[in-house]
């Protein structure tokens, strides 16, 4: 393998400053995404940063990078388009929890199942900020929003259970406020080979007084301080599980296993962007023959 | 021109389309044009399947209107199409269990029965029992000496068909094949004299292939598509091959995924194509803008069927316009087109990539199941691969000191030169928020009418240079006609031969035919149509959406309309009625005719576990208290033919108002 060689933080500064809420903990986020890219030496050429609709999804505007800001929930297909077109790409998928929970989940079970060679970080603050305040997926039980004034009656879907059950290979959550550790999580998912799921605490100080900075730091432990060991599917399974008093930070699950890329045919001749154009004429010919 | 046609009927699952493909390809390979149509169901057992095969001496526009031939695989088939063989024709089926009666095909007629198991004694005795579906073989034989086409070509042909399978089943089909030609020989005349074969052979392929093929010449790298008909073949073509043209080929879980990776897989800086019906391209829609406002190439193929909704999932339709017209909020520009035939499909499918390369916009290629499924012979110089790839206005370097690199920097041609991601010094966003030169967010912070305005002409000065370099439609027949017809994509085959009819009838015609939707060229089709006399549109859909789309773009209407909305493809005659209805003055009926309202009994049966019955008599009758004439339909047993039951349809409403068996029965 070849020697990585990190690059400088602030190579990937962006061109413009953030805008989100002063204390958002997306700010964390993309903090981290720019020290995990630094740190796995990626060419801000060679980072295509990939994201769907609402705040956090505005990130790869703030990041110095090819990016692609989609439409909200398709983050995921868009990004497995770009990455099977050029594999040499490193595509990394941020959104938030109402993008890649909600209205994308179709496309994030389907790539998981597929183990494409991406990452993908989610800013899961439990609740739809861009929107003013409304429930998300990702939501407490009986938690007040703007739509579930009465108090949420859906059960919250559980990120990193889905992600196992759907077939990530990376599975890993984070907090925003602990940034070095989130950094070397993500800078993790994007060595590791195949799909990485990384569902980040990223409190919205504003729409969420519930999951708050203080509700997190009350309750978070790092399971490398426990030594967890991640290659265990069914105790990560359980450990998914894990929420109230504690509630687990770290890397969860990890295994290696085929990759989408590994199978596909059509890179047998390197990235498809770099292949010719021109059909084959004998091949093409032969297609016609076959019609006769 | 000498001309012969014909259908093969049964059920889904009983090889028929096989038996076709011979026939077809024997034609084809004799320098014979066909034309051939598939009406078949939403099922893959059972059911009806009606396959049209013409065959001319010169290229043939359609399915047309003739049957010479009628090969009937059951029962069902003959009570169906027995009537529809016209004189001097043949009817075809296996004696040993099916029966067609004197009273069931039109004078003049042949009834060949073919009396299965003594027919093909002598090959069951060399290779042992037949499974049911390769009397279909002995049937295509007969059809071979009624068409004239002689036994070469059709085995060789088999041959071919079977060479994977080994000498011993070739032998059989080729055995089978001969002893079906020798039984007609033996009781029949050839329908046709003889032909002169060319010998130039062509391919017979379908406006899917064509479309399949097309992308692969103009370099097409990345194909997504979820299945459903009629844009599946498109998938199973790339899908088996794949290994050879190594384009990536991906199913995926739904529709917007397909389109959002499609244009992911655009902006990485590949050829990228998908397709779609109706239905999964309403899903698309969302999408289609984003490749507008990112202004990323794209080609999405939006095969029409029947609709709304499911809507008739295996039949023919033209009423996308609007729905592909309108996808996407906002105003964008893109380019809609609708190739004319299987070949224009090719041609128009490699221009397309060079166009959406060049002017960075989705392109909406539309098709239609008729266009998309039907195969004819085409010439084989059509597909030719060396082809013109021009990617358009690409940045592969860009130095630091040339300062910062504006993906959408606004130029007087409203292209900005593009750099795909990898290339250093050019990072951007590809952004679905409106954004400035340098892909900078003015939706949000920094918002700013002056930018919006810039960008908004920026992009869509894109549409008048791409019109200009589109070509205008043209009148096709005599310019002083009487009569224009307008049609639009695969239409315009039978609008063609229609013309032809109704000109040869002294009905002085020409047609236009509109490929380019938008952008439309406005000027010059406001041009021809001013100077047109009586001006009909022939569509098939229910609210002549063609002809809407022209007065808006040019204030010029129609003089009439020519619609149909049943799923079958309009046929050449039926255009040609209903022209001369309009010209004698005469409003149009939409009463149910004999015609539909015996179609109308059969589906009564079929679906009231009565197909013991069929209809034998009907007969036009006053209000009788159902407020409306009513169709009385007799049912007789076919068996017997001793009365069964008795129906009552309404004649305006096509309502069923009564069903009653007969105590007899």
């Amino acid at each position: 393998m070849a020697t990585v060689i990190e690059l400088p933080v602030e190579l990937f500064k962006g061109p413009v400053d953030p805008d989100w809420c002063p204390g958002c903990g997306d700010f964390g986020v993309l903090k981290g995404v720019q020290m995990a890219a630094a740190k796995c030496g990626i060419k801000p050429e060679n980072l295509l940063v990939v994201s769907g609709i609402g705040c956090s999804s505005n990130l790869p505007g703030f990041i110095h990078a090819y990016g692609i800001h989609s439409l909200h929930g398709r983050s995921v297909p868009v990004a497995t388009g770009a990455h099977l077109a050029n594999t040499d790409l490193k595509v990394v998928i941020t959104g938030g929890d109402g993008d890649g929970y909600g209205i994308g989940v179709g496309h994030l079970l389907h790539a998981m199942r597929r183990n494409l060679d991406v990452t993908y970080v989610v800013m899961d603050n439990q609740i739809y900020g861009l929107t003013t305040g409304q429930t998300s997926p990702t939501t407490t039980l009986g938690h007040k929003t703007k739509s579930t004034p009465q108090g949420n009656i859906e059960m919250p879907l559980n990120p990193l259970a889905l992600a196992l059950t759907a077939g990530a290979t990376y599975v890993a959550r984070g907090f925003s406020g602990e940034q070095k550790h989130l950094a070397e999580i993500i800078a993790g998912a994007i060595e590791h080979k195949g799909f990485s799921l990384v569902d980040v605490f990223s409190p919205c100080v504003t729409y969420n007084k519930v999951n708050t900075y203080p509700w997190f730091k009350e309750r978070v432990y790092k399971l490398e301080d426990e030594g967890w060991d991640p290659s265990d599917f069914h105790k990560s399974m359980e450990k998914a599980f894990e929420w109230g008093d504690k509630i687990p930070l770290g890397v969860l699950y990890k295994t290696d296993m085929p990759t989408y890329e590994d199978g596909e045919l059509a890179f047998k001749k390197g990235p498809l962007v770099k292949q010719s154009l021109e059909a084959d004429k004998k091949v093409f010919d032969s297609f016609i023959e076959e019609l006769i | 021109m000498q001309e012969v046609t014909i259908g093969i009927a049964g059920a889904a699952g009983d090889g028929l389309d096989k038996s076709g493909d011979t026939l077809a390809r024997s034609c084809g390979r004799l320098g014979l044009h066909v034309y051939a149509y598939n009406s078949y169901q939403s099922i893959i057992r059972g059911g009806h399947i009606w396959l049209k095969v013409r065959v001319g001496e010169n290229k043939v526009l359609s399915h047309g209107d003739n049957l010479n031939v009628l090969v009937a695989l059951n029962q069902d088939s003959i009570e169906r199409h027995a009537g529809e063989v016209q004189e001097g024709g043949v009817v075809i089926f296996n004696s040993d269990r099916i029966k067609c009666e004197p009273s069931q095909v039109r004078e003049g007629v042949k009834i060949l029965g073919l009396p299965m198991s003594k027919v093909t004694e002598e090959v069951v005795k060399t290779h042992g029992p037949l499974q049911a579906i390769m009397q279909n073989t002995v049937a295509v034989g007969a059809v071979c000496y009624l068409a004239n086409i002689g036994l070469d070509e059709p085995t060789s042909v088999l041959t071919d068909t079977f060479s994977h399978k080994g000498e011993k089943v070739i032998d059989l089909n080729v055995g089978l094949l001969k002893a079906g030609f020798e039984f007609a020989k033996a009781n029949c005349q050839p329908l046709t004299k003889e032909w002169k074969f060319s010998h130039k052979k062509r391919p017979f392929i379908t406006g899917n292939e064509a479309i399949a093929l097309g992308a692969y010449a103009a370099g097409c790298k990345f194909y997504s598509a979820y299945p459903m008909t009629p844009a599946s073949t498109i998938l199973h073509w790339m899908a088996s091959h794949a290994a050879k043209t190594g384009i990536c080929v991906k199913q995926c879980e739904d529709e917007l995924s397909v389109v959002n990776m499609a244009i992911g897989a655009g902006i990485a800086g590949v050829r990228t194509m998908c397709a779609t019906a109706g239905g999964g391209f309403a899903l698309m829609t969302e999408a289609v803008g984003m490749a507008g406002i990112m202004e990323v190439p794209v080609v999405v193929v939006e095969v029409q069927r029947g609709g709304p909704s499911t809507g008739l999932p295996t039949k023919t339709e033209q009423a996308d316009l609007f729905q592909v017209y309108g996808a996407s909020q906002g105003e964008f520009p893109r380019l809609i087109v609708a190739p004319k035939s299987i070949a224009d499909a090719y041609d128009t499918t490699v221009e397309v990539f060079n166009l959406a390369d060049k002017y960075q916009l989705p392109v909406l290629l539309m098709s239609d199941l008729l266009l998309s499924e039907h195969p004819e012979t085409v010439d084989p110089e059509v597909f030719n691969c060396e082809v013109k790839i021009d990617r358009g206005e690409v940045v592969s370097e860009w130095k630091e000191d040339q300062g910062k690199f504006k993906r959408f920097k606004f130029t007087p041609s409203g292209i900005s030169p593009r750099a795909l991601p990898g290339t250093p010094n050019c990072n951007y966003v590809s952004a679905t928020d409106d954004h400035d030169e340098e892909s900078i967010l003015i939706s949000d912070m920094f918002t700013s009418p002056g930018t919006r305005r810039m960008i908004m002409e920026k992009r869509n000065r894109k549409i008048e240079n791409l019109l200009k370099e589109l070509p205008a439609p043209e009148l096709e027949g005599p310019a002083d006609a009487d009569v224009t017809l307008v049609c639009w994509g695969s239409t315009w085959g039978v609008v063609k031969e229609a013309v032809e009819l109704l000109n040869a009838k002294g009905i002085k015609t020409n047609m236009l035919n509109i490929k380019y939707i938008a952008p439309f060229h406005a000027k010059e089709v406001a041009e021809i149509l001013a100077k047109a006399k009586k001006k009909i549109s022939v569509e098939v859909n229910y609210t002549s959406q063609m002809a809407r789309h022209i007065k808006a773009e040019t204030g010029i209407s129609m003089d009439a309309h020519v619609n149909k909305y049943d799923g079958e493809p309009i046929e050449p005659l039926f255009v040609v009625a209903h022209v001369e209805r309009i010209l004698a003055g005469k409003p149009l009926s939409l009463e149910c005719t004999e015609e539909e309202a015996k179609d109308i009994g059969y589906h009564y049966l079929r679906t009231h576990a009565l197909e013991k019955l069929r209809p034998s008599k009907l007969t036009k009758e006053s209000a009788n208290g159902y407020g409306e004439q009513v169709w009385n339909i007799e049912f007789s047993e076919r068996a017997t033919g001793k009365p069964g039951a008795r129906m009552l349809v309404g004649v305006s409403t096509g309502s069923t108002h009564s069903f009653e068996k007969l105590a007899a029965e």
